[in-house]
């Protein structure tokens, strides 16, 4: 029997429910949103997203490494993530002298990577709609075991986030006065890049190393369009990425087509709407301001 | 599958093959393409401008294979399309990169909705690996056709380049100047697009339209770290890019395992990497080991 989608949400919730298979993929979805609500907002703020597409790129090949070598995907993900992390972390900056070496520099390594990736996958052979779950993601076969994993993972991050925001939140608007204060600037950039690994290495299980940006980049970006106060935006954002993942995983469970269409979809039509009612509100709000003149 | 029952694969024969034949006369040409294209992405930092069509090359090519067109139609399209549409659009070359990572986020998805789409097809169902091939290249599977077609349209590309080289520095170097000095600067940047926009598609067939990048970038790089001189700079760029394709496919020859775009791109990183440690070390001019004058490495821009 094909599930149908119907008007009535809670009895479409209720009916995709009934498989533990999906009951895994809305906790996983859930503790993903949230862990990459969190740092992606930080992500944005401090202009970092392509750092955090590279990082979740680097986890293509850790993946399909692992799978070749008979680990499981998930630790794979996970190593590769935190290596690059620390090796950007750890290379030193080249700002200001020459964007567009560094520009140079990071896309030869994401196409390395990329290949690299290609390559385990078509070494083990007989592997290609791994490589597409890999890249676009799938929801499909997630395991309570990954759920837990995914849960610690995203419990420490979090703490460690909490630790590190006021700081944190000081290095980013202003470096200088932040490093002027005694403020470890580099230290916690360094370890804001470790966490940003372990979030794009949680993000890709879901959304593929490939469309991270749905959750991690989209909600931040759209929160921050809302509300300039950190706090209200954080909130904003862990909430539109949950909506986004579990409507998502709801819309794709009842679809024939992959989940990866589904959240991008999602999450760049709120992001839209968000950047359309801004922009009427802004001029509604010019338009009452030489009204009233 | 290894060098042992490689046998009537040494170098000798390598032509004798027509794939290897057609991927040498498909691969040379884009490689040279891509070299002195990637060159002025580098200097003007649209590096990820490349990145963005390699996401709408994919996009592109499978959904004229799920609407059933031939995807090379679907791929130049796409690309020229859009990269046509960047250069009215964003005057500026850096537009928020946010917004960029948005919405090429959801070109890919839409690539993957083409993608299974195509896959459920009658037509997909016999080639249940397009999405792969299109994402990662499949140089080896080029017909003698297909490889004139690609060369053709990569010698008349590098025409143009040529053509306007000289110009399009001065525009990339200091826009400023070179729009008071009357070189009309916008119609460069949106001509430059355009160009970038069918070498993305031709590398997409080559490489992949998710490597095209570091076809694009690593032998750019490389060559602005061994000189500053630009016109040597973009022959070396060129140069490099082929010495990585080649080496590539004859190394993916000889170890049928390894697949030719993983090759070429690994062979072009290899050389971005080892110009890093020859221009750190030494003083000099030359493009080789007896590095290069600038001792801090890299080409200062603007």
């Amino acid at each position: 029997m094909v599930p149908q989608l119907t008007w009535n949400l809670i009895e479409d919730v209720r009916q995709a429910l009934v498989f533990p298979f999906m009951v895994n993929a809305f906790r996983a979805g859930a503790i993903v949103a949230v862990l990459s609500g969190l740092v992606g907002w930080f992500m944005v703020l401090r202009r970092q997203s392509f750092a955090g597409h590279t990082l979740a790129v680097v986890g293509f090949p850790g993946a399909a490494g692992a799978t070749l070598i008979g680990v499981s995907a998930t630790y794979g993900l996970f190593a590769f993530a935190l290596v690059a992390a620390l090796l950007i972390g750890l290379v030193p900056s080249t700002r200001g002298r020459g964007y567009s070496e560094e520009s140079a520099v990071t896309g030869s390594i994401q196409a390395f990577a990329l290949a690299t990736g290609f390559l385990f996958v078509s070494l083990y052979g007989g592997f290609l709609s791994g490589a597409n779950a890999l890249l676009f993601g799938s929801f499909l076969g997630i395991t309570a075991g990954q759920v837990r994993t995914l849960l610690a993972v995203a419990v420490v991050a979090v703490v460690a986030l909490a630790v590190i925001a006021r700081p944190l939140l000081f290095a980013s608007v202003d470096p200088d006065v932040a490093r002027a204060r005694g403020v470890p600037v580099r230290a916690l950039s360094v370890g804001f890049l470790l966490l940003l690994g372990s979030a794009a290495a949680e993000v890709s299980q879901i959304t593929g190393t490939l469309l991270v940006f749905a959750l991690l980049v989209v909600p931040a970006a759209t929160a921050q369009m809302w509300t300039t106060g950190p706090a209200r935006s954080v909130v904003i954002t862990v909430a539109l990425g949950v909506t986004v993942t579990w409507l998502s995983l709801l819309i794709a469970y009842y679809s024939p087509y992959p989940i990866g269409f589904f959240l991008t979809t999602v999450a760049f039509a709120i992001y839209l709407l968000s950047a359309f009612l801004r922009h009427t509100a802004r001029r509604a709000h010019s338009r009452s301001v030489v009204g009233a003149r | 599958m290894s060098w042992s029952d490689a046998s009537g694969m040494g170098l000798h024969d390598l032509l004798s093959h027509p794939y290897m034949a057609n991927a040498l006369l498909a691969g040379i040409p884009t490689a040279a393409l891509a070299g002195v294209v990637g060159y002025f992405m580098v200097l003007r930092s649209q590096v990820f401008t490349g990145d963005a069509l390699g996401h709408v090359a994919f996009t592109g090519a499978l959904a004229a294979l799920a609407f059933g067109i031939d995807a090379r139609l679907g791929l130049f399209m796409s690309t020229v399309a859009v990269a046509g549409a960047l250069g009215l659009l964003g005057n500026r070359g850096r537009a928020d990169d946010v917004v960029i990572g948005t919405v090429f986020a959801w070109i890919l998805g839409l690539g993957v909705l083409a993608l299974s789409i195509y896959a459920a097809s009658p037509r997909g169902t016999a080639n249940g690996a397009a999405g792969v091939t299109v994402l990662f290249g499949s140089i080896f599977g080029l017909s003698f056709s297909d490889a004139v077609v690609a060369s053709v349209v990569a010698a008349a590309l590098l025409t143009v380049m040529l053509g306007v080289a000289r110009p399009l520095l001065f525009a990339s170097l200091d826009e400023a100047v070179a729009a008071a000095r009357g070189v009309p600067v916008r119609a460069l940047g949106i001509g430059f697009l355009l160009v970038v926009g069918g070498v993305a598609a031709e590398s997409t067939q080559v490489v992949g339209a998710m490597l095209l990048l570091g076809l694009l970038a690593a032998p750019a790089g490389a060559a602005q770290r061994l000189t500053d001189r630009p016109y040597p700079a973009m022959a070396l760029a060129a140069g490099l890019a082929v010495v990585a394709m080649t080496v590539g496919l004859v190394g993916s020859y000889l170890v049928p395992k390894v697949p030719p775009s993983f090759a070429v791109i690994s062979v072009a990183c290899l050389i971005y990497v080892i110009t890093f440690f020859v221009v750190r070390r030494s003083g000099g001019q030359r493009p080789q080991p007896p590095g290069c004058r600038n001792a801090q490495g890299g080409t200062r821009v603007a």
